[in-house]
């Protein structure tokens, strides 16, 4: 209901300036921050002026392309398991009558709930008992506890909504189960799979916790670890243009993933989080 | 018959198909969870995770030192992870709905405005601590400079170096950052309900907020309950935000926190596992309970 009145049209274009204004302004902020050097980083000023110097030392006095290549292999690989892994189990769960397939659902969910810190001593334990401390496959593996059980979640979702005829026509051809998977069902899953791949990258991305934890060195950081942990080139030097330099490199690509993909987000938070 | 033997076949490759899924899932979950569970009642720790002994519940409670359940720093970790709870999801669920309401208002750029909104949620936990860090910073920080320039404090406030603010200011830090995606989710709701329904109440001269309370908020409530009770869930687990914003500070510590603190920093691998343990019962009795309450409508969706 849109107000009538003149006062009540200007009170609501106010509610919705102040909206975009508080999620926009931090945001915002940072990037006019990440472009001051010097002294003009302790002057709060609300334009920007364009110095790259920030940008340009953090990838040479941090091995910071070298963290973003971390959290690129790690955030990819993630996603293609998980959507590899949940696309073959989403059919079964989602098109099959089988016993306990109730139970499971509810354990797949229950999965995606428990917190992170209680897989960690465990998780510690096995990863350095595989020799992957240390290392991406480390992290990746430690990322599926996040990502699986959503994904599966989601694209059951999806799948229980396709029309049976489809699945049927194609047995009725003969086909087997794999089949009908990778040449009936797959091509209808464009959207849902770019939904629930979004979403498992943006948590892969930032994913914190486990990346902390197992890594040890600079060189094997992902970014958010590196980003926390930036630190100035004496104990009294405020790193803070450099930080925000990072932060706005990590942030800019989710931010137009994110508008690129709104709708489909949206579609993708509702089917996972208010249904799971 | 034909029709029972594609049933078993279809049977036989769903398990197959899950066969992986599961693989992955014990191994990234079922067995890690299993053996920090085990650590809880040993006294490993991280130095040599193979040497250890079975100390039953000691770790909990302990005629020596105390264990988990009388450690002071403990039970401030479970207050500041209840508070942070509250009072955040009651913040975001009311912020939530009202910029849903308002975005349920059709207006010219409309889908600019959603997607504005959505940015808060796009930026990384990390990124949105050292930004907020940065802006509450006490001498150069923006919040501090526009407080004052609006007279609403006399002096630069050291936000993160107070017990008092710190936590408040986390709080704010997360409210920022997740009440899109609440109102997202209340959005959602409100773009299933009826129009005809207003469109009544409108010509009977009903007043809005009392529609609002009477209708829109009964008919968005179970959309809402599931929100906010996973919202709920998610912030007991908490870790990013106040391990990045005041690292392992007591005043703002919470669960996680503790528990990593304990793991990592001071390598007991054992008494870590308790406090993780507790954390994970704690979660998980709320998550049985949630689940037992959504069942029908969990699985009744399932085919």
């Amino acid at each position: 209901m849109m107000p009538r009145s003149l006062a009540g049209r200007v009170g609501f274009c106010a509610l919705i300036a102040v909206i975009v204004l508080f999620s926009v302004f931090p945001f915002y902020y940072a990037v006019v921050s990440s472009f001051k050097t010097g002294s003009e980083l302790f002057e709060v000023t609300y334009w920007p002026t364009f110095d790259m110097e920030n940008y340009i030392s953090i990838f040479t006095e941090q091995p910071f392309g070298r963290n973003v290549l971390n959290s690129v292999i790690v955030a990819f690989s993630v996603v293609a398991l998980s959507l590899g892994l949940g696309v073959l189990a989403s059919y079964a769960l989602a098109r099959v009558a089988f016993r306990g397939r109730g139970l499971l659902l509810v354990t797949i969910l229950a999965v995606s709930m428990f917190p992170q810190v209680a897989v960690l001593s465990g998780m510690f334990e096995m990863i350095r008992a595989f020799g992957l401390f240390n290392s991406l496959p480390g992290l990746i593996l430690a990322n599926m506890v996040l990502t699986l059980p959503f994904t599966v979640w989601v694209l059951t979702t999806f799948m229980t909504e396709l029309p049976k005829e489809l699945e049927e026509a194609a047995f009725v051809d003969g086909a087997t189960p794999l089949q009908v998977v990778r040449r009936v069902f797959l091509p209808l899953m464009g959207p849902a799979l770019a939904a629930t791949g979004l979403l498992a990258f943006i948590v892969a991305w930032n994913e914190f916790l486990f990346a902390l934890t197992f890594t040890l060195s600079n060189e094997m950081r992902t970014v958010p670890v590196a980003i926390a942990l930036i630190t100035g080139a004496t104990q009294y030097e405020l790193p803070w243009g450099n930080i925000m330099a990072a932060s706005v490199i990590v942030t800019v690509p989710l931010i137009v993933l994110v508008l690129i993909f709104q709708r489909r987000i949206v579609a993708g938070l509702t089917a996972g989080a208010v249904k799971g | 018959m034909q029709g029972s033997e594609l049933t078993r076949a279809k049977v036989r490759s769903a398990l197959v198909f899950l066969a992986p899924m599961l693989l992955a899932l014990a191994l990234a979950a079922g067995w890690p969870l299993g053996r920090t569970l085990w650590f809880a009642f040993t006294d490993a720790t991280l130095t040599d995770t193979g040497s250890y002994a079975f100390v039953g519940f000691e770790n909990f409670w302990n005629p020596d030192w105390g264990g988990l359940l009388e450690d002071a720093n403990w039970w401030t970790a479970v207050g500041n992870t209840l508070y942070f709870t509250v009072l955040s999801v009651t913040l975001e669920t009311i912020l939530g709905v009202g910029i849903a309401l308002a975005l349920d208002v059709p207006f010219r750029g409309r889908a600019i405005v959603r997607a504005a909104v959505l940015i808060p949620w796009a930026i990384p936990t990390i990124v949105s601590a050292k930004m907020w860090g940065w802006m509450l910073h006490d001498q150069f920080g923006l919040i501090n400079d526009l407080g004052m320039k609006l007279g609403l404090i006399d002096q630069p406030v050291a936000w993160m170096a107070s017990s008092a603010t710190a936590l408040t200011a986390i709080v704010a830090v997360d409210v920022w950052k997740t009440t899109p995606f609440m109102a997202l989710l209340v959005l959602a709701a409100l773009q299933m309900l009826p129009r005809d329904i207003y469109e009544a109440a409108r010509i009977d001269g009903i007043h809005p907020v009392r529609v609002f309370f009477r209708v829109t908020l009964p008919l968005i409530r179970p959309a809402l309950m599931v929100a906010v009770i996973f919202r709920g869930l998610d912030a007991l687990r908490a870790f990013d935000l106040m391990y990045a914003m005041t690292g392992n500070n007591e005043s703002t510590m919470t669960m996680s926190v503790f528990a990593r603190q304990q793991l990592v920093d001071f390598q007991d691998v054992g008494y870590g596992s308790a406090a993780a343990a507790l954390l994970f019962v704690m979660v998980a009795v709320l998550t049985a309970a949630v689940l037992t309450l959504g069942r029908v409508r969990l699985t009744g969706g399932v085919r």
